[in-house]
């Protein structure tokens, strides 16, 4: 019983760790945001909160949380109400599997891969209900664009994470990551590019960011799906979309950018490594968005379904026949089982 | 009761009050919604009998994909659910008695008499480094890969038939050709006219 | 992967239709011909593979879930043979209707391997897959023909009558499994018959077997589906429907209830003999009533149905391979009726009023004796195959000791010979509504004769088929 009690506080408190760098994070990551966007730009961004403007994100905080929330008349209530909520559970729930580093790891799972492809793609239920709850035709189409974009992204997505399995075989995110042993050559980008390409667009598209934010679209349907969200309600959607691109972040540093491994294969292996990965991702967001125009609609589809799924079953495909054959140095890992014997095959690899 | 027990308790107990509200809610988006909520809750059930590969599939194929599509077209389509409840009082009664009647015929069969739990024993505990998604995936590409080809050959069948049920090739719509679009030169769009300077007296 | 030549034929069959499919993209809408010719070659090439297992060939592959062996060789060619005939006489038909795209060719492939799949089936999973693949390819054929209000109506009852049938079997068979503990059907009546724990689950089972059986035969009480498919679906698919997933559809009985049931078969004759009496009434006399033409067949089909279960109600390999004989000539009989009703349904016309016959002997000669032959055969005539079928069953039935069921079978084709003789009557003895001549492609032509002729001279020497039929189930 008492074991049962410490194993339930013990997992609260790992929780707690896991979430709260989690928002400070995405704190810090809005006013990253509007900084890059500003240099971009040639402008400074905010400055005036604080020094250099670090407080700028606790002034907006504060500014949401003091704000009403309005609920719409002839809006479901419930559902308004819910929506937010649901869109923020799953943004957090898919962190408990991600490995900062060999050790740190909440719940170090068997099946982790599939686990965090179930609960992004519970996201999508958050933005359909607030744009049908709002009860307002803009909240609407941007609800209905986002769910037919999310939907044919995941496709995408999932097929481009197939070829993360078939090279590390497992689908436990610890084992994917010393799969990728071996120094900058042997991450997955490489024998992967085409599928870490088509991954990390999908995820762009899969979080409603530029160039993809149709579902929001301030230009044509004012803010889509949360046009009618106001103060803490708004603030938790604001909440839940950084997290899922940090979420996308992490996964692209595992999947494909070898985790917590340094590039240099054994010297100084780590969370730092993790963390310098993960922002590398969330910059190209930013870079993103300060640099392309908005997809058409059409565009988007056209993009999921013609290009990308083509793509990766096409690279899947040679993935296989690679796999079967063995070809040196990436694709021999017939008795790959663990990151020593990896480790083996490199080592014997590189000499040869 | 052990605490697994209780979960077990706890997750059937919303899976059936939200299999029966999927019916009786008056709005049908709350009903896919509480049709969500079943998918998630008898993923959890089948978590707890250890088939975590299942279960994620559950919430992946059925409430990441499937449900997203239901959602989709029950809010576009806006059902009215009144026209389908009507003689749903009349025919309670029947419906009733012929539920019961299943019900019972179905308790008389499946008690301990006919199929006794010595027959069906519990499986031995696995492991903690076994792998059901790993054991799946060996069975599927193996004993039942004939199977495995005919459930695709099936899915296959569905994608034919529904985009040569849907697809028509309509005169009326208009396609924008971006390769055309680039070629368009100066001559095809503008035309200098020349013409005599106009006093503003 | 062990035995894997044994299923070239549907291995054959997949690339086949997968390249019509992908050939048939680049066509252009021309030469669309293309897709016809590349179907019926991948067709006879499968069937030419098919025949070549006739005989001794046995074996099974995929761990045990695919068998060939005596039988479903034979069946299997039999619907090879019926699909490439089928395709001869809807040609014109789908092209004047517009639904002749390379999906309407593809999903009959798709219909067929289906067929084949329940054929060879060996396991009460791929039984269910290959049926699945079948109903999908035909519910997609019924609503093919999208400018036709009745054929979508039919899609869509057909669907969901369908999907419940499959409901029920599905839910069968995992009651089968659930008290075997197995889903190939030789441990299934291994277990049966070492045993007696899992017998009634499994009779729990099988009731639901059976439901979804009928439902998908037809037979009577299950049977509502039936006339408003053929009726709503384009002339061409209800030919499709109605022959060879005929054949499909007793392998699969023989599969599940003979291969894996067979010890329970004390229960499953009773239900089959009540199926069986109450399809050959109510067809037969339903069947007078109608004045649509595709109606009637339709009530004639399920009174056939009727015969077909008869011979399953013996319970011994005497019964089965009557059976077999009556499904296997039952097709190509009813291929022969319905290909006559596509020759008649040109321009744009449906024929499917009786009126629409009377007089075809003085509009299309060739086409109105075949019909002849056709019903005479249906109704059970001699000399024609019919009557020899209609015989061999009886024999089974009476040998097995239900006189009853075959004295309400030989009543009822008697009064179901009045609907067939009331239609030949028209063709020869009443003036045409429409007196211009009904003109006919030489391909359509000549397979009309041969299956006409086949009729007959099957009819007359009947001992080669019945040879196989009796061989399939000697073992």
């Amino acid at each position: 019983m008492f074991d049962g009690l410490i194993l339930l506080i013990w997992t609260l408190i790992k929780i707690v760790l896991i979430i709260v760098p989690l928002l400070i994070a995405v704190a810090y990551f809005t006013l990253a945001e509007r900084k890059v966007i500003g240099s971009m730009q040639v402008r400074v961004g905010p400055n005036r909160v604080g020094w250099c403007g670090l407080l700028q994100p606790f002034a907006d905080l504060f500014k949401l949380l003091t704000k009403e929330v309005i609920v719409p008349t002839n809006s479901s209530r419930f559902l308004f109400l819910i929506a937010p909520v649901l869109s923020l559970a799953p943004a957090f729930a898919a962190w408990a599997v991600i490995p900062f580093s060999d050790q740190l790891v909440l719940a170090d799972i068997n099946a982790g891969l599939l686990y965090v492809l179930a609960m992004t793609s519970l996201g999508v239920y958050g933005v359909i209900i607030a744009g049908w709850a709002s009860n307002s035709k803009y909240a609407f189409l941007g609800s209905m664009r986002s769910a037919a974009q999310i939907v044919a992204y995941e496709i995408a997505m999932g097929f481009a994470l197939i070829g993360v399995l078939m090279l590390s075989g497992s689908l436990n995110m610890r084992e994917i990551v010393l799969a990728q042993g071996g120094g900058i050559g042997h991450w997955f980008v490489v024998p992967l590019f085409p599928l870490a390409i088509v991954y990390f667009i999908s995820g762009v598209a899969e979080t409603n960011r530029a160039p993809f934010d149709v579902a929001e679209g301030e230009s044509e349907i004012v803010a889509g799906f949360h046009v009618d969200y106001s103060g803490m309600a708004f603030a938790v959607f604001f909440l839940a979309e950084y997290a899922n691109m940090i979420m996308i972040s992490a996964l692209m540093t595992i999947m494909f950018l070898g985790g917590w491994l340094s590039p240099i294969d054994g010297v100084g292996d780590g969370f730092h490594w993790f963390l310098i990965k993960t922002a590398f991702s969330m910059f190209l967001f930013l870079w993103f968005r300060a640099t392309f125009p908005r997809y058409r609609y059409d565009q988007i589809m056209r993009l999921g379904w013609k290009v990308f799924i083509p793509v990766t079953i096409v690279w899947i495909a040679v993935v296989g026949v690679a796999v079967f054959y063995g070809v040196e140095p990436w694709f021999d890992i017939r008795d790959l089982q663990t990151a020593g014997q990896a480790a083996l095959e490199v080592a014997s690899g590189d000499g040869s | 009761m052990s605490f697994q027990l209780f979960i077990f308790y706890v997750f059937a107990i919303i899976m059936v009050f939200a299999a029966a509200r999927v019916i009786t809610v008056r709005n049908p988006v709350y009903a896919a919604m509480f049709l969500v909520l079943t998918f998630f809750t008898a993923a959890a059930i089948w978590m707890l009998l250890e088939a975590e590969f299942l279960a994620v599939t559950l919430v992946l194929v059925y409430v990441g994909a499937v449900m997203v599509l239901f959602l989709f077209v029950v809010m576009m389509l806006d059902i009215n659910v009144e026209p389908l409840r009507e003689g749903f009082v009349k025919y309670l009664p029947v419906g009733i008695l012929v539920g019961s009647i299943m019900f019972l015929e179905m308790v008389f069969l499946l008690t301990q008499r006919y199929f006794p739990s010595e027959n069906f024993p519990a499986p031995a505990a696995k492991p903690a480094n076994y792998s059901n998604t790993e054991e799946l995936g060996r069975l599927l590409y193996s004993d039942y890969l004939f199977h495995f080809e005919v459930a695709a050959l099936i899915l296959m069948v569905a994608i034919v038939a529904a985009i040569a049920l849907t697809m028509r090739r309509r005169s009326d719509t208009k396609y924008q050709r971006p390769g055309l679009q680039v070629q368009v030169k100066k001559e095809d769009r503008l035309r200098v006219v020349s013409m005599d300077t106009e006093s503003k007296s | 992967m062990d035995n894997l030549h044994l299923a070239t034929p549907e291995i054959f069959m997949l690339f086949a239709s997968c390249a019509v499919l992908v050939v048939d993209l680049f066509l252009k809408p021309g030469q669309r011909h293309m897709t016809y010719w590349l179907t019926q070659g991948s067709l006879l090439i499968t069937l030419l593979l098919t025949y070549g297992q006739v005989g001794d060939t046995a074996g099974t592959a995929f761990s045990g879930a695919y068998t060939v062996d005596g039988m479903s060789a034979v069946l299997k060619s039999w619907i090879l043979l019926i699909a490439i005939g089928g395709f001869v006489y809807t040609r014109d038909y789908i092209k004047d209707r517009e639904i002749a795209n390379g999906e309407y060719y593809v999903l009959g492939l798709f219909g067929v391997m289906g067929m084949m799949i329940m054929t060879s089936s060996n396991n009460l999973l791929t039984i269910y897959l290959g049926l699945e693949l079948l109903a999908l390819s035909l519910y997609a054929m019924v609503a093919l023909y999208r400018s036709n209000a009745d054929a979508s109506e039919a899609a869509m009852k057909y669907f969901v009558l369908g999907a419940l049938a499959s409901g029920m079997l599905l839910y069968g068979m995992s009651m089968v499994y659930g008290s075997t503990g197995s889903l190939d059907l030789a441990t299934i009546s291994q277990a049966l018959t070492t045993s007696d724990a899992g017998s009634t689950g499994a009779r729990f089972g099988l009731t639901f077997i059976i439901v979804g059986l009928a439902f998908k035969l037809g037979a009577v009480p299950f049977h509502m589906w039936v006339p408003d498919v053929y009726d709503g679906a384009p002339t061409s698919v209800t030919l499709y429907i109605s022959t060879a997933p005929k054949i499909a559809a007793f392998a699969m009985i023989i599969r599940l209830l003979v291969d894996g049931l067979e010890v329970l078969s004390s229960d499953w004759t009773l239900m089959f003999a009540i199926l069986a009496a109450l399809s050959l009434v109510v067809g037969n006399l339903l069947a007078i009533a109608q004045q649509n033409i595709k109606r009637m067949l339709a009530y004639s089909t399920i009174s056939h149905v009727g015969f077909l279960l008869l011979g399953m109600v013996a319970a011994n390999p005497e019964g089965y391979s009557a059976s077999m004989f009556y499904a296997i000539t039952y097709a190509f009989t009813t291929l022969a009726a319905f290909g006559v009703l596509l020759v008649l349904s040109r321009n744009g016309e449906e024929a499917v009023m009786l009126d629409d016959l009377s007089g075809l002997f003085r509009r299309n000669a060739l086409a109105a004796t075949v019909m002849m032959v056709a019903l005479i055969s249906l109704a059970g005539v001699p000399p024609l195959v019919g009557f020899y079928a209609k015989l061999s069953v009886l024999k089974a039935v009476i040998s097995a000791g239900y006189v009853w069921l075959a004295v309400i079978a030989v009543i009822m084709s008697v009064v179901g010979a009045f609907y067939y003789l009331r239609a030949i009557k028209m063709m020869f003895f009443d003036d045409p509504v429409d007196s211009s001549e009904v003109p006919a492609r030489m391909d359509v032509n000549a397979t009309l004769a041969v299956n006409g002729l086949a009729v007959v001279v099957l009819g007359i020497f009947p001992g080669w088929i019945m040879a196989v039929c009796v061989r399939a189930f000697a073992g």
